[in-house]
């Protein structure tokens, strides 16, 4: 946080007069609304991107009326459609927690940006269990999915909201003991202590070290990371073709808006811990290319891990719920503990 | 009043009020989600007293887990609204003698404890302090509690499986 609050100072000088919490608060607020706008712009553009990579993978060209190039304001014109929309609300909804769930989750996406680390000095809070943060905050998500699913007094909702909870409690082991490795091999929760003991080359990054163990923790990882935020092959939450919209099957309008924005923001979210934690964060991976600033090869890596998801999503068919408790529980779990005492073994030697 | 104490009371007035809930609402749905804002404000209180480690263990174990598990629990049960909250008898006098006497106990702890109100140290990594307490010092008991769990946990698979000659 220090170096931004300077930056604030430096960049408005009429700070310095006010008194100290409100100067800091109004900092802490604008950098908030520059992460909120990132949010929703990046949001847009993942939209877009998503429909342009699949009608591509499907030999189809998606749109490419709106705006001209390629269709780039196509999102823009849903969006504003979305937010025209009429808010209906079921009758026999449960109104309370109906309108808070699409809050909670937005809300929480949100707060999880605040320990994402974009150059060095440069995190909106640069925590010291940064990463635990992270993965806590990211757990209300799972609340206002059973909130949302609960509250619509529907049974797809419901079956949805039950099987989102499932599988992502389930996947957050997997995850974790992933990135426990991480944390053995550099000794750190901080996000920026993280990309900082990852300095040098490509092969000083997590995903290299211990070959081939640091790798396989990353491919875990980011199995399970999809599942997180239910993407393809794991997107039975929301499974259409069998649960008509999963848990938000009853929302409209803005508030179906919510869910979605947040399910993007999620799969950045989720590509930018990939990125800190393997990939070496604002690292460039050869010394010669440090003139590309590093909150661009931050934004570069995780982009391509969005990408790798939406690929997969086009690529890949839907698992069956007991064949994605098994990928869970049979596969990908003892694989990590036997990555994580394999490396707590190679450190030891 | 600075803006550290008002946020103070904020959040201690957020987790009081959801505690209120938890208790006194008749929907169990209410009370489970409540419980939510509960558990969360104890981990901002955590926060005031610079342990940043508790605090988000106590949102990652808590909220992360145990709240999921208790929604789960609440949702598949028949009755969620309007349960009536009264037993059908309702002995009034043991209810009083074991409502006071936990309040005067309570009462003397919150008395008798000398209380550090605010905790003026820096963010450090207690993560490490932590671990080596637990495998030092403390390693009996973690060792105990992790043979209950286990315990437990084979007991509610031996529970819930289903027996194959049925």
């Amino acid at each position: 946080m220090e170096p931004i609050i300077q930056l604030g100072y430096d960049l408005l000088p009429i700070l310095n007069d006010l008194p100290e919490w409100i100067a800091i608060t109004a900092i802490a607020l604008s950098a908030a609304i520059i992460l909120l706008i990132f949010i929703a712009v990046f949001a847009l553009f993942a939209i877009w991107l998503e429909r342009k990579v699949s009608a591509h993978m499907q030999d189809r060209l998606g749109p490419m009326e709106v705006g001209g190039w390629h269709g780039w304001l196509q999102t823009i014109a849903d969006a504003l459609k979305l937010l025209g929309k009429e808010d209906i609300i079921p009758t026999n909804a449960d109104k309370i927690l109906f309108k808070f769930a699409p809050i909670l989750v937005f809300a929480a996406t949100v707060a999880v940006f605040a320990a994402i680390p974009w150059d060095s000095g440069l995190v909106p809070a640069d925590l010291n269990i940064g990463l635990l943060y992270i993965l806590a905050i990211s757990s209300l998500i799972v609340i206002a999915i059973m909130m949302g699913g609960w509250a619509s007094n529907n049974k797809w909702s419901l079956y949805g909201a039950m099987r989102g909870a499932a599988q992502m409690i389930s996947y957050e082991i997997p995850i974790a003991l992933s990135l426990i490795v991480v944390n053995m091999s550099t000794g750190a929760f901080n996000m920026s202590e993280l990309v900082r003991q990852q300095e040098g080359t490509i092969l000083d990054w997590m995903f290299l070290r211990f070959f081939p163990f640091g790798f396989i923790a990353f491919i875990i990882y980011f199995v399970a990371s999809l599942a997180e935020v239910n993407r393809t092959p794991f997107d039975l939450p929301e499974a259409e073709s069998e649960l008509v919209g999963g848990f938000h099957t009853e929302y409209t309008g803005m508030r179906f808006a919510m869910f979605f924005l947040a399910e993007f923001a999620n799969m950045f979210v989720v590509a930018a811990i990939a990125v800190t934690a393997f990939l070496g964060g604002w690292l460039p991976p050869f010394q010669f290319l440090d003139f590309i600033p590093g909150p661009l090869w931050f934004f570069g890596k995780a982009l391509f891990l969005v990408f790798v998801q939406m690929w997969l999503r086009w690529t890949l068919p839907r698992l069956r719920v007991d064949q994605l408790m098994y990928t869970c529980w049979k596969v990908l779990t003892p694989f990590s503990f036997a990555v994580l005492m394999i490396v707590a073994l190679w450190m030891i030697i | 009043m600075d803006a550290y104490t008002i946020v103070f009371y904020v959040l201690a007035a957020m987790t009081v009020i959801s505690a209120a809930i938890v208790a006194f609402t008749n929907k169990i749905i209410y009370a489970a989600f409540a419980l939510l804002f509960t558990l969360f404000g104890f981990a901002t209180l955590y926060i005031y007293l610079s342990a940043d480690f508790i605090a988000v263990s106590q949102v990652l174990i808590y909220v992360g887990g145990i709240l999921i598990l208790i929604l789960f629990g609440v949702m598949l049960t028949t009755k969620i609204y309007d349960v009536s909250v009264k037993s059908e008898r309702n002995p009034i006098l043991p209810a009083l003698i074991a409502g006071i006497g936990t309040s005067i106990v309570i009462g003397f702890v919150i008395f008798r404890t000398p209380w550090n109100a605010v905790v003026d140290k820096e963010f450090t990594t207690i993560a490490p302090d932590i671990g080596n307490a637990i495998m030092g010092k403390f390693l009996l008991p973690f060792e105990v509690a992790s043979i209950l769990l286990l315990a437990a946990l084979i007991g509610s698979v031996l529970l819930a499986r289903s027996e194959e000659n049925e």
